[in-house]
């Protein structure tokens, strides 16, 4: 049958044809695509990777400035803190000063009033020890004379009053 | 399994061919029957012209060279159409019948009808040519985009050819032959696909430049099984030789009579061979059932009218679905060789 035996002339026609076009497509066809399709691919892939870090990269800087803002928070907090702290403490500080000073003031004040009181008081009994001598000696010109004896009386008579009056 | 496929495939065109011889017996014994074997066999097999119709009796074809190298006589050149309906040119001529028929013939000093060495460019080398053309332009293009546009995804026609590549490569020789050896064979696959898928579909287009019986062409399906042969018997390693001389088998199938020895060694070469039948066969078998389905139009125009319609109806709905399952058989087929062949390699490469 014809059919299964092969011709020669197509034979070698066909092995002309298919080894050129075996070395031309072994040379400049198939290698040229599949290495480019491979280099595309390493190119996606590194592309995808440098994606991948810049992302990381990313999510580490805001982590960081998180970070920083809470602690810049923080530091804002501790330092408010102080700052009222500070605050309470000059008032009472002041206010410790202002009673202080006006405890001083009024002790002054009082002393003075004391001194005052006791050089009236002192000056008031001899005064009145001047009026009751005036007095006694007006009292004796007329009526008896003056001895020591009377005059004791005045005297305590006199401190009987004055204990009595303070 | 594989040679069940084959078993079946036979079958199929025994079957055809016989169907074939029975047609025209039958056409025959009506006036104007339709030789429909000689319409089959003319299509399937090689001519020297390439026969495109018949328009108002006259016959529209491409006169192609012949080239031919006579023993007593050396080399000589021309146009088929010298040799058209039995016409003699240089003392050549096309047998009618006999052990040639059909191919180019000269009758020697002594008389006798002996065949020259013929390298003429019958329709099949041309049809080749054109397909192997196409094939380069194809594949050549899609590699200077490739230059011309680093590092950029290709769309269309490229995008295509992108992926068929990338799925032969990955898919299929990477899978059989091994990720570490599969790159010096990767060319040869790719191409061997491309080749045999371009072949075939050019063949299934019926109008002219395509229709050519390419890969159901016997001698360019055994090339092709050939270079599989060398590739996988080349770069085969020494525990693929000792696999076939020496096989890890009981003994006694050894000495002293190599039984499996003889057996795996037969196995080379009916790989290959089997290779270049199914090629072969799927195509031939493709073509002859669309040519015999369209004959059956012819065959029943002497039947009466409504017969004739309906079979024109039957038959053209039949060359569609034909057509189509021709198309996938067209890829299958370019798959399956690759596929075989890079798996006959991988085989070839085993490490113990």
């Amino acid at each position: 049958m014809s059919l299964l035996t092969p011709d020669s002339g197509l034979l070698f026609w066909m092995i002309v044809s298919f080894g050129i076009v075996f070395v031309i497509l072994s040379k400049y066809g198939f290698p040229v695509i599949i290495k480019a399709v491979e280099q595309r691919k390493a190119y996606i892939d590194d592309s995808l990777e440098t994606a991948r870090q810049a992302n990381e990269q990313l999510a580490n800087i805001q982590a960081e400035g998180a970070r920083i803002l809470a602690e810049a928070k923080e530091k804002q907090n501790a330092i408010l803190k102080e700052a009222f702290a500070e605050k309470e403490q000059i008032i009472d500080e002041a206010r410790q000063k202002a009673a202080a000073e006006t405890r001083l003031q009024v002790e002054e004040a009082a002393r003075r009033i004391r001194e005052e009181k006791e050089k009236a008081i002192r000056e008031v009994r001899s005064e009145i020890a001047d009026l009751s001598i005036a007095i006694a000696e007006k009292v004796m010109k007329e009526k008896i004379s003056r001895d020591g004896e009377q005059q004791q009386i005045i005297d305590r008579l006199l401190d009987e009053v004055s204990l009595y009056k303070s | 399994m594989k040679n069940n496929l084959i078993n079946n495939r036979l079958i199929w065109i025994a079957l055809l061919l016989w169907s074939c011889t029975l047609a025209p017996a039958q056409a025959d014994t009506k006036e104007e029957g339709v030789d429909v074997q000689e319409i089959v066999f003319s299509h399937i097999q090689d001519a020297y012209t390439w026969h495109i119709t018949e328009w108002n009796g006259k016959e529209i074809a491409v006169s192609l060279p012949v080239l031919v190298k006579s023993e007593e006589r050396g080399w000589d050149m021309f146009l088929s159409h010298h040799l058209h309906h039995g016409q003699t040119h240089h003392n050549y001529y096309i047998a009618a019948e006999g052990e040639h028929a059909g191919k180019v013939v000269e009758k020697n000093s002594r008389g006798e009808e002996v065949r020259p060495l013929d390298f003429s460019l019958t329709k099949n080398v041309c049809g080749l040519f054109l397909s192997c053309g196409i094939l380069l332009f194809v594949v050549l293009r899609t590699a200077r985009w490739y230059k011309k546009h680093p590092n950029q995804v290709p769309g269309g026609f490229t995008g295509l050819m992108e992926m068929a590549i990338s799925y032969i490569e990955d898919g299929v020789i990477k899978e059989s032959i091994g990720k570490e050896e599969y790159k010096p064979f990767s060319s040869y696959l790719l191409t061997v696909f491309f080749f045999i898928l371009i072949n075939n579909l050019i063949g299934i287009i019926p109008i002219f430049p395509g229709g050519a019986n390419i890969t159901g062409n016997i001698a360019v399906t055994a090339v092709l099984a050939g270079c599989t042969f060398i590739v996988v018997n080349l770069f085969a390693t020494k525990e693929y030789w000792k696999d076939i001389f020496w096989p890890k088998v009981p003994i006694y199938l050894k000495v002293p009579l190599p039984i499996m020895p003889f057996v795996e060694f037969f196995g080379v070469f009916t790989k290959p061979f089997a290779l270049m039948i199914r090629l072969f066969a799927n195509i031939m078998a493709g073509h002859t059932i669309i040519l015999a389905l369209t004959c059956l139009i012819f065959i029943t125009a002497s039947m009466g009218m409504v017969v004739n319609m309906g079979m024109t109806v039957v038959s053209v709905l039949f060359c569609a679905f034909m057509n189509c399952l021709e198309l996938l058989v067209a890829c299958l087929q370019a798959y399956m060789f690759t596929l075989l062949s890079a798996n006959y390699i991988g085989l070839a490469k085993v490490k113990d």
